[in-house]
């Protein structure tokens, strides 16, 4: 059997130290708001080879003529994007064939546009933040009904916990964060809930049983039980969404890497954040 | 028939149906003069695959009625596809805003000139002196000429614009006067008569389809409102080159990694459940492409194979469960259903509360978040039936046909 519940100091300390850190990291150096939050212009370029510095310079030389503040960066292995403030649909196509005729890119176009204005990403924000909270709410109220109170308030701090952990993926990588970030918390939260939920029936089954002499062993032995499943389950949900992070292109790789992480903290955080909370709880109560 | 011929019938029959699904559904089939189309083939790809332009029309202003953001709207519509494109998506976001998408243009400085025109509609005489414009005009609609039988379109004027347009028809009698939308000629009827009424037929237009366009030009005229363009986005051709060869390739390694996966730990009703993730994959892609109408994006991809991955959740709770009543020493048969029983709560209850969060997220969420949902929520919904229904149809007759007994095979 697992001996979860005696080292739950551990867990819960591992845990701190990355949130205590990523949340560090945010306050310190903030998320990488792509534009569809901070509004602004992106081009993307499809270069002929993998460019390097003299070259980024060069882009970088002639952005600068349609935006002062215009960024310059290399993405995967030959494209580049040009990030800027004041870029408008105008100047765009102009700014492209100058850096076209220069390094004789085949594309007629820029591989990718994207202007967006800055009221939108507000208006997206508020509305991704306050529907969660109310479907956090709506899923505690069911837990609470199926299971206990307590238990549907342990499964909500392991929640926040993958989602924290999800952000410190964002802050420490200062990957962009766009509206793909709204859809990776969303999945993030529905595998957590999932999860978690498997472990916390394992316990009632094996409560109504009385099949263990301690609450302790109960939830050591209910994690055991569960822990093929958790184990099975992560893996093949990680095939395919690791698949995508290998072959796929930019925005896709963006969107998979905090995935990966927030789905292996929600299994994580099931077995050894939620069974704990919920074994500390209500042992108290009885001792 | 005896249990073990029957069962081995139903089995068989039900494990070759699924193939031979997967095999039409992933190239097509074609019988006769009926062709069945390819799920591929069907499926609409969004602008990030297919390239185009996106753009965001901000309606100005404040207390602006639907009926003049549906204006908006057709009038918009009317432009986009003058510029030669037939798949335009045109749609009204909750937030009033106008979205506009145009696959296969990529000059996004030339589709929001077009969009972006005043849009002043015009009527001249002869001497391009301008009799009408846009404002006089109370209705525009199509009818059908009585006599001739061909479609004309019926206009009505307001009060300043009878009055107008009976003195220029009287001073053009015989005459052409011309509608011009901007500096665009839309139309040239001759004057036929001196229309006093305020009320006057155009006629000369092909066919239906065309008196439709004129109406709509001439109904919708200039722009109601103030467009600002928020939001202005191109996807180059080369993108969706890229995106679509390289999804498809990851698809076919993780689906792959998946399955042999439950084939090799879980044996006989591994494969069983490979079976029903087959059928997961081809009722959710049917659900999405017929009933729900959606386009495949960038995201979507990755959502839906984020899903397959979750998708045997479901049969891997039942099989570890079948596994634990082996051990306890029952029988196969008694130890399947079991296996089923026990695991139905959990997984009922897990799903239930991923399902609520769903539901909440399409009521309340708006744009990505509801099409997230709704993914999310069509994605649960599905894999319930596939991985609980269909694979517990397929084991029970796989047992009672008694071709394996070894319980080794089934994970014991």
């Amino acid at each position: 059997m697992l001996k979860v519940i005696e080292r739950a100091k551990v867990w819960f300390a591992i845990s701190l130290t990355i949130i205590i850190v990523g949340m560090v990291a945010w306050a310190v150096k903030g998320l990488n708001l792509g534009i569809d939050f901070k509004g602004g212009t992106v081009v993307t370029i499809k270069m002929n080879s993998e460019p390097n510095n003299d070259v980024l310079e060069e882009i970088r030389k002639i952005s600068a003529k349609y935006d002062s503040s215009a960024q310059v960066q290399k993405v995967g292995t030959d494209e580049v994007t040009i990030r800027g403030n004041s870029i408008t649909d105008e100047q765009i196509p102009k700014l492209y064939k100058e850096i076209k005729d220069k390094y004789n890119l085949k594309d007629a176009n820029p591989r990718q546009t994207d202007r967006i204005g800055p009221s939108i990403g507000k208006e997206l924000r508020r509305n991704a933040i306050y529907s969660s909270l109310a479907a956090v709410v709506l899923m505690l109220i069911y837990i609470s009904l199926r299971f206990e109170f307590k238990f549907g308030v342990a499964a909500v701090i392991a929640l926040i916990h993958d989602v924290l952990v999800t952000i410190t993926v964002y802050v420490l990588l200062q990957i962009p964060v766009n509206s793909s970030f709204v859809a990776a918390i969303l999945t993030v939260l529905g595998y957590s809930i999932n999860d978690t939920i498997v472990v916390f029936d394992r316990i009632r089954e094996n409560n109504k049983k009385h099949a263990f002499a301690t609450k302790r062993e109960l939830v050591n032995a209910s994690i055991t039980q569960t822990l093929t499943r958790s184990i099975n389950t992560v893996l093949t949900t990680l095939f395919t969404i690791t698949a995508l992070y290998l072959v796929g292109v930019t925005s896709v790789k963006d969107f998979a890497l905090p995935l990966i992480i927030g789905i292996l903290s929600g299994t994580y955080s099931s077995i050894f954040i939620a069974s704990p909370i919920w074994y500390y709880w209500t042992e108290r109560k009885i001792a | 028939m005896q249990l073990k011929t029957k069962s081995r019938l139903k089995f068989t029959i039900a494990s070759l149906l699924i193939v031979i699904f997967a095999y039409i559904l992933s190239n097509g089939l074609i019988i006769g003069d009926y062709q069945i189309k390819s799920l591929g083939s069907i499926t609409k790809l969004g602008l990030d695959l297919k390239g185009g332009v996106y753009i965001e029309e901000e309606i100005k202003g404040e207390n602006i009625s639907k009926d003049t953001i549906d204006r908006t709207k057709e009038l918009i519509e009317l432009r986009v596809n003058a510029l030669g494109v037939n798949e335009s998506v045109v749609t009204v976001t909750q937030q009033n805003r106008i979205r506009i998408e145009i696959p296969g243009v990529y000059d996004a400085e030339n589709a929001l000139k077009q969009i972006g025109k005043t849009g002043k509609l015009t009527f001249r005489g002869p001497n391009n002196d301008i009799v009408i414009t846009g404002e006089d005009i109370k209705d525009a609609s199509v009818g059908v000429n009585q006599q001739t039988n061909q479609p004309v379109v019926q206009l009505k004027l307001n009060e300043s614009g009878t009055k107008k347009f009976a003195e220029a028809t009287a001073k053009y009698q015989g005459k052409v006067i011309s509608i011009y939308m901007d500096e665009e000629l839309v139309s040239a009827p001759v004057v036929k008569s001196v229309i006093t009424t305020g009320e006057a037929i155009i006629e000369g237009s092909k066919d239906i389809e065309e008196a439709k366009r004129l109406a709509g030009i001439i109904k919708s005229g200039a722009l109601p409102v103030e467009l600002v363009p928020a939001t202005v986005k191109t996807i180059g051709p080369s993108l969706g080159a890229d995106a679509i060869p390289t999804s498809k390739k990851a698809a076919v390694i993780g689906i792959t990694l998946v399955m042999l996966f439950m084939a090799i730990y879980y044996r006989i009703p591994g494969i069983i459940a490979d079976l029903a993730l087959a059928v997961y994959i081809m009722l959710t892609m049917l659900i999405f492409t017929t009933a729900l109408k959606a386009t495949l994006t960038l995201p979507g991809i990755a959502g839906l194979l984020l899903s397959v991955g979750m998708a045997v959740d479901a049969n891997v709770l039942i099989f570890e469960r079948i596994k634990e009543e082996l051990k306890l020493g029952k029988s196969l048969r008694s130890a399947v259903d079991a296996g089923f029983n026990r695991a139905l709560p959990s997984i009922l209850d897990s799903n239930i509360t991923t399902i609520i969060a769903g539901l909440v997220l399409m009521w309340l969420g708006a744009g990505q978040v509801k099409g997230f949902a709704l993914t999310l929520v069509t994605g649960v919904v599905c894999s319930l039936f596939t991985a609980v229904t269909v694979t517990k149809f397929l084991l029970k007759n796989f047992v009672n046909s008694n071709w394996i007994e070894n319980k080794k095979m089934y994970g014991a």
